[in-house]
């Protein structure tokens, strides 16, 4: 294992200390429980945001936390739900009296701990409501599985309703929003190498140097299938066409175009793939107005991409738009 | 087990300290099995989650078995994270309510208690037996358990019994196709590999065995 690390039991702990030596300005880290806050939180009269997850996926959730995005973010060890004890602590330290939005990713472990801490919450008198994002269109939706992944549109999620809660709506109101965004937004993802947990100590899965994992899950889940390496093109259309016909996207479409790095794919081979999506959806008349390329929501080391696609309209695109001040996310504050 | 009709607080003590031993010998193991059809953690955590449970525990003197398990419960809810935090931290919670103010357990408490478990576990994570979770070796060692107890097997033999049927309910998840947890996404490609959860599960059992049982053995008998 080659890693830029200390001891692997310490790189939660000290990945946090890094993020509170660099960013004074926009956040507060608080240790035993973990959680991320707002520098200026709790904001009184203005719905909460809370997010969480296993780590490993930076700058998701922690750097997403600031104005316009979330006010708080629970993180676990690396791809491991964060537990109860940190999202009531983070929930209690970031509401405002307008009640509190939990947006879950649809894992077993993220949505056992969450219920836990949100039936927690509302003992203590706190109003909170918990959407569970569910975009990933690798794996089936059906009563034999536990639902789809929350990948790639969690990012677009937490950015949206946080321009919402900074406009002071309601809870009720935000929570829908949420809803929405999750409706219209779906993602797939591949990869071309496996990934370490610093604690495992060896890469999660093997895949051969000719090989990709096509729909592989953001903490090296296997997807649907494992085949012999293709040209961006192929790879392109492959993400592409399931999630194109899944929600569906239609002609006339506007959407926002996400190209997401796992964390081991650099910018240039993400520009590839983003000319390759422009054009599969202008083939299909679909377009592109707002897009996001980069490492936003990654798997560790891994090589690879996903793409996310969200249906816009007025009211998602001016939201969008909004300003945004976090470490991980910034424009227009 | 003092006469080998009840266990004392101070054998709850030992089983715990004697599964914690337990995950972290097999924290590797677990991990491997974990890595096949889920996210590589279980042994992991199960470990660091016990170790914590392990300090949490030292405290305690009062006796109370209930306390001793909500103890455990609470401490594994708050560091393990990941599905196991809340459904080892679930079962050990209602394990606990269940021997509430309890300074002994007979065969009848100990079935309550994994009883009231059991049910936890499937009310917070929603599975069913078939599902390949540990809801696959608990509940045959559940019901060998209350069979054993109605049987008026003696507690050492209902122990084994139980911890014989987790070990095959364990084994049956071998087939399965994952419908419940992170190793549902693989569909079909989740069989052929046993299940994590119920293999931590059979070892919970197989320790509580192991540290209660031989009732009739010299009362210096080490663990093998």
């Amino acid at each position: 294992m080659k890693k830029l690390i200390n001891r692997p039991e310490d790189v939660v702990t000290e990945e946090l200390r890094g993020i509170e030596a660099a960013h004074p300005d926009l956040v507060r880290v608080n240790y035993g429980p973990n959680y991320i806050v707002r520098a200026d939180a709790p904001l009184q009269g203005k719905v909460a945001l809370v997010s969480g997850g296993g780590s490993g996926h930076e700058p998701m959730h922690g750097g997403f936390v600031g104005m316009g995005m979330l006010d708080a973010a629970c993180p676990g060890e690396v791809f491991t739900s964060p537990t109860p004890d940190q999202m009531l602590e983070a929930t209690k330290a970031v509401d405002g009296g307008a009640g509190v939005l939990h947006i879950v990713k649809n894992y077993t472990g993220d949505v056992m701990n969450f219920d836990m801490a949100a039936e927690l919450a509302r003992g203590e008198g706190i109003d909170v409501e918990s959407v569970v994002i569910d975009d990933d269109v690798a794996v089936q939706d059906s009563l034999y599985t536990a639902g789809r992944r929350g990948v790639g549109t969690t990012v677009l999620a937490e950015k949206i309703c946080g321009a919402a809660a900074e406009e002071r709506r309601p809870l009720a109101e935000v929570a829908e929003l949420c809803r929405k965004v999750n409706a219209n937004g779906r993602s797939m993802g591949m990869a071309l190498t496996s990934c370490t947990v610093p604690a495992a100590g060896a890469p999660t899965f093997e895949l051969g140097d000719d090989e990709m994992e096509i729909g592989i899950g953001i903490h090296g889940e296997p997807g649907r299938e494992r085949r012999k390496l293709a040209p961006a093109a192929e790879i392109s259309r492959e993400l592409t066409e399931p999630i194109v016909s899944d929600v569906p996207f239609a002609e006339g479409d506007e959407v926002l175009a996400f190209v997401n790095s796992m964390g081991g794919t650099p910018l240039i081979e993400l520009y590839v793939v983003y000319n390759e999506l422009n054009r599969l959806l202008s083939e299909r008349g679909i377009r592109i107005t707002r897009n996001l390329i980069g490492p936003y929501i990654t798997s560790l080391e891994m090589a690879g991409c996903s793409i996310t696609l969200l249906k816009l309209d007025d009211e998602l695109t001016r939201l969008w738009d909004a300003p945004v001040k976090t470490p991980g996310l910034r424009w227009g504050a | 087990m003092h006469d080998g009709v009840t266990v004392s607080y101070d054998d709850v003590l030992r089983w715990i300290q004697t599964f914690a031993a337990t995950m972290a010998e097999q924290r590797q193991y677990l991990t491997r099995l974990d890595s096949a059809i889920g996210d590589a953690d279980h042994g992991i955590n199960m470990d660091r989650g016990m170790q914590a449970a392990l300090a949490k525990v030292d405290g305690l003197a009062d006796g109370d078995i209930g306390a001793l398990l909500k103890t455990v419960g609470m401490a594994l809810v708050s560091t393990v994270g990941g599905a196991g935090g809340p459904l080892y931290g679930t079962l050990f919670l209602q394990m606990g309510m269940a021997t509430t103010n309890k300074s002994e357990l007979g065969p009848d408490d100990w079935r309550a208690a994994l009883d009231a478990g059991l049910q936890g576990v499937q009310m917070r994570g929603k599975a069913e037996p078939g599902d390949k979770t540990m809801v696959d070796a608990l509940t045959p060692a559940r019901d060998a358990l209350s069979a054993a107890v109605a049987d008026g097997a003696s507690f050492d033999e209902a122990l084994r019994r139980s911890a014989a049927a987790a070990e095959d309910g364990m084994q049956a998840t071998i087939p399965l196709v994952a419908r419940k947890g992170r190793a549902s996404y693989l569909g079909e490609r989740s069989a052929g590999h046993q299940d994590p959860g119920a293999t931590s599960s059979y070892l919970l059992l197989r320790t509580a065995a192991d540290t209660w049982g031989g009732a009739a053995a010299p009362t210096d008998k080490e663990e093998s």
